[in-house]
């Protein structure tokens, strides 16, 4: 196992996407553009992967915009197990790029699924985040990794400290 | 993307102040000159009883075309209850 599979939310970046190299279709065409019925498959296979979904740009180790980036740490900072979470880079698909907007309604990425049901995009991350929201939500959704001191809310916890496998 | 999207915040805090009633809109071009990346923060009465996911998709409904054309967009969303809160607490220092 390398080094980066092995960080706080591991490179699960499935690829259930056939690669769509010769398709690569200007910006503005998307609004016309049809969600057809293979892309809509895909993208409910991708959705239904992991209790923990993220349309994201890049990977959790190396996120290529901020928005995404940000997304990555509240969910490191929440707790969600990497076991429970599966992260999408769209960057490597444009049919999934474009499919997903679509999909969700929703023009932004990166793109939060929890149990299948839209979340939203980082603004709304980030204020659940702060509102605590957020947690109320994993933590009925059952998606928080499993700890030794469940009712610890200290980020530094000694068990923690112990576990070189997260990075953050 | 285009190198230029021709959207200013002029013209998405006009969209915005139209289309969704807003009493207060606040939009910040982040992009450098390029149109490309805005940060809002739109305070409606259409907003009340909505969820900031309902509230969210009711501005990017509002401003489908506009955001298709740009980079990033983000937007905060405050009914004028949520704002008037909001507004104290940041005078009271807190």
């Amino acid at each position: 196992m390398s080094l980066f599979t092995r960080s706080l939310l591991r490179a699960t970046t499935r690829q259930p996407f056939t690669p769509t190299t010769t398709r690569i279709l200007p910006p503005t065409s998307f609004l016309a553009r049809y969600l057809s019925d293979s892309t809509r498959a895909a993208i409910d296979n991708a959705v239904a992967s992991s209790p923990v979904v993220l349309f994201m740009k890049g990977t959790p180790e190396f996120p290529q915009c901020g928005f995404s980036r940000a997304s990555i740490q509240v969910l490191g900072l929440q707790g969600v197990d990497p076991q429970k979470f599966t992260a999408f880079n769209v960057l490597e698909d444009d049919e999934l790029r474009q499919g997903i907007k679509e999909y969700s309604s929703w023009p932004t990425i990166p793109q939060l699924y929890v149990n299948k049901e839209f979340v939203g995009g980082c603004d709304i991350l980030m204020s659940m985040h702060s509102s605590g929201e957020l947690s109320e939500l994993f933590e009925k959704a059952g998606v928080l990794a499993p700890s030794e001191e469940s009712e610890s809310t200290s980020s530094t916890s000694e068990a923690e400290k112990k576990d070189s496998t997260k990075t953050e | 993307m285009a190198e230029n999207s021709g959207i200013t915040a002029e013209i998405l805090e006009q969209t915005i102040r139209s289309k969704l009633e807003a009493t207060y809109v606040s939009v910040v071009d982040n992009s450098g000159g390029c149109g490309q990346i805005f940060e809002a923060v739109i305070v409606s009465s259409q907003f009340e009883g909505k969820t900031s996911l309902a509230k969210s998709r009711l501005v990017n409904t509002t401003l489908k075309e506009e955001i298709a054309q740009i980079h990033a967009w983000s937007n905060k969303t405050y009914t004028p209850a949520q704002w008037e809160k909001l507004k104290e607490k940041e005078a009271g220092g807190a």
